[in-house]
Formats: C-alpha cells, sequence, structure tokens
C-alpha cells in the first residue's frame, strides 16, 4: 500500500469517525476539555426542563390551556388568553416581517449595486440590527404606535410591530443566504432566453429559495414567540380574561402571563407557571421541528 | 453533396439536410464549401474592445459571421473567446464593471446602441452554456419557460415544446417523461434540453460556450451531431477548448491568444486568426496558430 493511500486511509477514518489516533496528553486534555463544555451545556438545559417539568406536572391538565387566567381559583387558572394571544400575535408578526424581510433581502442581493456606499451603509445596518437588545424594537414599536396615532396600548397591532421588528434582521439575512445560494447558472440560464430580472428573480431565484426562506422566518418566529421584554414595553396587559377578535385587541401573551405569575406568592400560581412554560417550549419546538422539516423536505442539491 | 448555406436555408428543418449531416456525422463536413468570407453574415464584431475595469480583456476584435455557419472560437485559456462570445448576445452586461467599446451588430443593427434593449436581443441571439443547467422545473416547462417570459405568441404549446425537443433530438427520450424534473436526465440529456429550451423562443443565433466540456465522448458527439443538424436553420458560434470539435464540427475557426502587457502583466486577449476551419487546421497563416494546433503551445 502506498504512503497516500494509507495516508488517505487514515484521514477517512478520523474524519468519518471523528476520533483522531493522536494521544499526545495536550490533546487528551483539549479533549477532555470539548466533552465537559458538551455535557455542561446540555446538563444545564436538562436540569432546568426537568425540574420546570416535575414542578409544573400537578397542572398538566386541560384546565391549563382552556382556561382564562383566575385569581380566585388558582388551582385551575388557566392560560388560554396567553396561548391565543401568543397565537396572533405570530401570524400578525409574519404578516409584516415576512414580506418586508423578503423584499430587503432580494433588493440587496438580486439589485442592488453593493458598491455604493448607502447599499454599504443599509448592510453594515443589518449586522447591527440583529444584535439590538430586544426592549429596543419594543420602545421603537411605542414611537411608531404614537406616530399612527393608536392611544390604546397592549393591543396584537402594537405587539407585533414590536416583534416583527425584532425578528427583521433574521429573516432578511436568512432569506440573503437562501438567495445566494440558488446558482449564478439558473439566472444566466433565464436571462439569456430572453427574461428579464425581475422575471428571473420572480420566477427562478425566488422559489427555489422559499425552503430556506420559510426555515428562516420559522426560526425567527420561533425567538419571537418567547420574547417578553418588547412586550412589556407596547404595554401587554400580564392577564386578560378575553380571546383576542381582531388587530385592536388588548391580548396577553404566553411568556407575558408567565413572567407576572412566577413573582406570585401563591404556591398554585407558581406550579401553573412551570407547566405554562412547558406548553411554551412545546410551541417553540413544534416551531423548530417544522422548520428543520422543512429545510430537509425541501432542500434542493444542485 | 454540399450544403450550401445558400440553399439550406430554404430547406424545412427535417427533410434530407438532417440526414447528409447525420451521414457525415462525425468526420466533419470536408466536402462541404465553404466561401472565402462568411456569407450573408448575421453578425458582425467590428474592434470590439472589452474592459473589465481597468482591466483590458479584449483587444480590437473583428470577426463576421455567417449565416446559417458554425464558427468555432478556440485558443488558450484566457484569450478572451468566452468574452468575446458572452459580448454577442450582451450577456456581459451581467457582468460587475464590464465594458465594452467598439460594435457588435446584428442584421446591421449595433447591438450596443443605446435605444437596443439586451432583452430583447436575447431572446434572437439565444446562449448555451458550459454546465448544463436546466431549470428546477419539470422538461415541458423547462422548454415554455422562454416562450413564457418573452410572451411570444404561441398557438399551442405543446406543440412548440414538442418541436424544440425535436429539434435538439431529445424527443424521443423524454416524451413519455415531460411532467418530470429536469434533473433526472443525463448531463447530456440535460445540454440537450438547454439547447431545446434555447431553440423554443425561435432564435437566429445560437452561442454555444464550451458546450461538451462537462460530457462524456458519446454525449458530446450526439452535441456535436445535433450541431451538424442546427446549422441548416441557425447561425452557431461555439467556443471550445477541444480543437478536435472546432476540426469536426465548424465551417469557419477564428483562433484567438492572449498576449501580457509589458507594464503591468495582464494578459489582453486578441484575435490572432479568422479563417475557413480547412485552412487554420491544414495551413495556418500564423506561426502562433500553428503552434496552437499541434500542440507545441497551451
Amino acid at each position: 500500500m502506498s504512503v497516500a493511500t494509507s495516508t488517505a486511509r487514515e484521514v477517512t477514518r478520523t474524519v468519518s469517525t471523528g476520533r483522531s489516533k493522536d494521544k499526545s496528553l495536550g490533546s487528551l486534555v483539549f479533549l477532555g476539555a470539548l466533552w465537559f463544555s458538551l455535557f455542561f451545556g446540555v446538563m444545564v438545559l436538562l436540569v432546568l426542563i426537568v425540574d420546570t417539568a416535575i414542578e409544573g406536572s400537578p397542572r398538566f391538565d386541560s384546565a391549563l390551556i382552556t382556561e382564562y387566567g383566575s385569581r380566585v381559583r388558582p388551582e385551575s387558572t388557566g392560560f388560554r388568553a396567553g396561548i391565543l394571544g401568543s397565537l396572533w400575535l405570530m401570524v400578525f408578526t409574519a404578516l409584516f416581517a415576512v414580506p418586508l424581510g423578503i423584499a430587503a433581502a432580494l433588493y440587496l442581493e438580486e439589485f442592488a449595486d453593493g458598491d455604493r456606499w448607502w447599499n454599504r451603509l443599509i448592510e453594515l445596518n443589518l449586522q447591527n440590527l440583529a444584535a439590538v437588545p430586544a426592549i429596543v424594537y419594543g420602545l421603537l414599536a411605542v414611537a411608531v404606535m404614537a406616530l399612527m396615532g393608536f392611544g390604546r396600548s397592549g393591543i396584537v397591532l402594537g405587539g407585533a410591530i414590536a416583534l416583527a421588528l425584532l425578528i427583521l434582521p433574521v429573516i432578511i439575512i436568512t432569506t440573503r443566504e437562501a438567495v445566494r445560494s440558488v446558482p449564478q447558472e439558473i439566472r444566466q440560464g433565464s436571462l439569456a432566453l430572453g427574461a428579464t430580472v425581475w422575471q428571473t428573480t420572480w420566477r427562478q431565484t425566488l422559489p427555489s429559495a422559499v425552503p430556506g426562506i420559510a426555515t428562516g422566518t420559522i426560526l425567527g418566529l420561533s425567538r419571537a414567540i418567547g420574547e417578553a421584554a418588547p412586550l412589556i414595553v407596547v404595554g401587554l396587559a400580564g392577564s386578560v380574561r378575553f380571546d383576542p377578535t381582531g388587530v385592536m385587541s388588548e391580548i396577553t401573551a404566553l411568556p407575558m402571563m408567565i413572567y407576572s405569575l412566577t413573582s406570585n406568592s401563591q404556591e398554585e400560581f407558581r406550579t401553573a407557571a412551570s407547566a405554562a412554560i412547558i406548553v411554551l417550549l412545546i410551541m417553540i419546538l413544534g416551531l423548530n421541528a417544522l422548520a428543520i422539516y422543512i429545510r430537509n423536505k425541501f432542500q434542493k442539491t444542485w | 453533396m454540399s450544403t450550401h448555406p445558400a440553399t439550406a436555408s430554404t430547406r424545412p428543418a427535417n427533410s434530407e439536410g438532417r440526414e447528409i449531416s447525420m451521414m457525415t456525422g462525425l468526420h466533419g463536413d470536408a466536402e462541404r464549401e465553404v466561401p472565402d468570407v462568411p456569407p450573408d453574415p448575421v453578425m458582425e464584431a467590428l474592434k470590439l474592445n472589452v474592459f473589465y475595469g481597468d482591466f483590458h480583456a479584449v483587444h480590437d476584435v473583428n470577426l463576421s459571421f455567417g449565416k446559417h455557419e458554425i464558427t468555432a472560437l478556440i485558443g488558450p485559456s484566457g484569450c478572451g473567446k468566452s468574452t468575446v462570445l458572452r459580448c454577442l448576445n450582451r450577456m456581459n452586461d451581467l457582468v460587475a464593471g464590464a465594458r465594452v467599446d467598439g460594435e457588435v451588430t446584428y442584421h446591421g443593427q449595433n447591438i450596443y446602441a443605446r435605444k437596443v434593449d439586451p432583452i430583447a436581443v436575447r431572446t434572437q441571439i439565444g446562449m448555451v452554456f458550459q454546465k448544463p443547467n436546466p431549470f428546477p422545473k419539470s422538461i415541458y416547462d423547462n422548454i415554455a419557460y422562454g416562450p413564457r417570459v418573452t410572451g411570444m405568441k404561441v398557438d399551442n404549446m405543446d406543440d412548440l415544446v414538442e418541436e424544440a425537443l425535436q429539434g435538439a433530438a431529445l424527443w424521443d427520450e423524454v416524451k413519455d417523461k415531460l411532467k418530470q424534473s429536469a434533473y433526472g436526465l443525463s448531463g447530456g440529456q440535460q445540454q440537450r434540453l438547454c439547447i431545446a429550451r434555447t431553440i423554443a423562443t425561435k432564435p437566429d443565433v445560437i452561442l454555444m460556450d464550451e458546450p461538451c466540456s462537462a460530457l462524456d465522448p458519446i454525449a458530446t458527439s450526439r452535441i456535436e451531431d445535433l450541431m451538424l443538424q442546427m446549422r441548416d436553420d441557425y447561425t452557431i458560434i461555439i467556443v471550445t477548448h477541444n480543437m478536435q470539435q472546432a476540426a469536426r464540427v465548424s465551417d469557419r475557426t477564428a483562433f484567438f491568444t492572449a498576449r501580457p502587457d509589458e507594464t503591468t502583466g495582464n494578459r489582453t486577449g486578441l484575435l490572432v486568426e479568422f479563417d475557413r476551419t480547412s485552412n487554420i487546421f491544414a495551413n495556418p497563416a500564423d506561426k502562433r496558430t500553428e503552434d496552437y494546433i499541434s500542440g507545441r503551445f497551451g
């Protein structure tokens, strides 16, 4: 066997099993450190979830999701308003953020001249926007609502604006990635047939990028659904006792209800809050699972 | 059995013209009479210069492309032959910083004139790329795409699709799976699909940028046969790295080379020799052509 072949086999084995035959002390210590970090991260998460689940286990009943919050009967208080409120918020957040985000990403990828200073400025800002604290978007949404002349606070519209602003950078960045991964050959093929840039974008690039865009959008929404800070600023109540009926409805959201109950002195409320955390986690995991499913199912290989 | 261009143009696409080409096949058209100068030139490049930013990519190219002829552009890598090809249907417009000096005429009209719409140019002058690039759609939709986006008046799309696939010698292989994804086809079939897709918009000129370089020899020979058939209906300009291919299919050959700039070292492409293919390969006038053809260079 030639040296090249044996080396190649060695590399293949190392790559395929993730194991290296390097047994020096330094590498073992480093490997140990890696394992510890992994163990630590996973353990913290696991302990948190198990602890919360145990604490909330007495309240895994149907009343948890079908009943409104109740001060009088803490043992059967429910999160109906919060769950519905969160779902409404997600729908309107998506309605605001997705078209805007896709449009912005398409402009930057397909139409903008990257050498122009204003396009570079937009790009720089986009990177920064993704790092802005959520609460700032809440303040921004309050300002927007005030400018539009909406006196009432804590309504679907205000919350959705705050969350849409929050996830807009995420959607723009993931959409750009998805659009960029469509091969240049496809665009050229379309243009060479006499299609305009607009037709090419609309009929070739965008449809091919849809799985990536959907994945990014869902991941953005799963971040938004867990946010409480911007909603507090927008003035969402900790509890309401009716279902949302429109964009002007006053609502609450699941994280808001959890937040207001965890600080309650009554044991039953804290138990209910733990159970609600599990509900929220299930919603988030469900969204993430959907994102992974879409990514795997529709992923294109060129 | 000469297929003189003047008679070829009046003949229906799939009569004896096709059989003659099939018979001559890979052995080229030694018997074909190629006039001294390109007859009835469909396209001409006049003092064509191309720049990418400050980089002078192509210097003073003059070429003319005869009607129903196959013209091959050959030369070493970086000699600007693909750049010249891309100028012929304004695909170079899409490269950031690209600038074209001089004229490219199509039936006497400068396609770089201010009032000319590059979209319209591309519907008349189609292009087939190096790597087969079917759209991620069905075979049928790949063909129908061009006519749909250009708003071509089509009486019956099914007929047009069949006609285009027939024209690219692909119909028999795909007629039962028109609704299936084009990605299920082999590389050679995909490339013929791309040719069919180009034919569907009824162009006049077809540009091919190394159309066989990603294909195996059998698929290559099928594409070459196809080019010889298509010559009866289209003017074909092909860039190729494969000199045997140029010898087999083309009527006329343009040899390019790259000349390094004395001060910057940037290599500028220029046209060395443009003649009948038989002359280029049998007795080239320029020493550089001879060196390249005989494999002493490039």
